[in-house]
């Protein structure tokens, strides 16, 4: 049976182009790990969508089923998900995460 | 419950035989590490994969009794 949270995050990261399950708020993250990310999508100048699971007990566990991934904070870039803050930190530190960005049209500025 | 390096060591390589595992607990509280899991089977899988390849060798600690585990992977070069 499906976990009827699913449904939920596949119209969040359909509906929204970037979003990054975090524990806390963009402006007010509630750890070390989210608030790593948020800072790394700031530098690169995405606008993104947070959504705290900290809120919401079935998505924190939903997420983390969904994604087949056991830790927060995870982002969806066009509906596809990139990693959790190690791998983000990788791919910004390779200029991966700025030049994928680039490509898919959501960030025009360089950072 | 914190967890020790060997613990987690073993556990990655029962899982992956190969692997070359290096283990650095960050804060020396046994809840914050940072590893490097190196093998042949992450070739020609995207990090994601890898990553998930290890989390599925930790058995569902990750998360749970395992807080913070710092990830580096890569196949031999």
């Amino acid at each position: 049976m499906t976990n009827p949270v699913f449904q939920r995050i596949e119209s969040e990261i359909r509906e929204n182009p970037v979003v990054l399950y975090m524990k806390g708020t963009p402006v007010f993250p509630q750890c070390g790990f989210s608030a790593r990310v948020v800072q790394i999508l700031s530098h690169v100048g995405v606008p993104f969508k947070g959504v705290n699971v900290l809120e919401d007990g079935e998505l924190r566990e939903g997420i983390k089923e969904f994604t087949n991934w056991p830790t927060i904070p995870q982002l969806y870039v066009k509906g596809e998900f990139v990693g959790g803050c190690d791998i983000i930190m990788e791919m910004y530190q390779a200029g991966e995460l700025q030049a994928m960005m680039k490509d898919k049209g959501l960030v025009t500025a360089e950072a | 419950m914190a967890m020790s390096t060997a613990e987690i060591e073993a556990l990655i390589k029962a899982a992956i035989p190969d692997a070359q595992v290096t283990i650095e607990d960050l804060a020396g509280d046994g809840d914050h590490y940072a590893a490097t899991v190196i093998s042949e089977t992450f070739r020609g899988k995207s990090r994601v994969q890898q990553h998930q390849i290890v989390y599925a060798a930790l058995q569902g600690r990750m998360g749970g009794v395992l807080h913070a585990l710092a990830l580096q992977t890569s196949a031999p070069t």
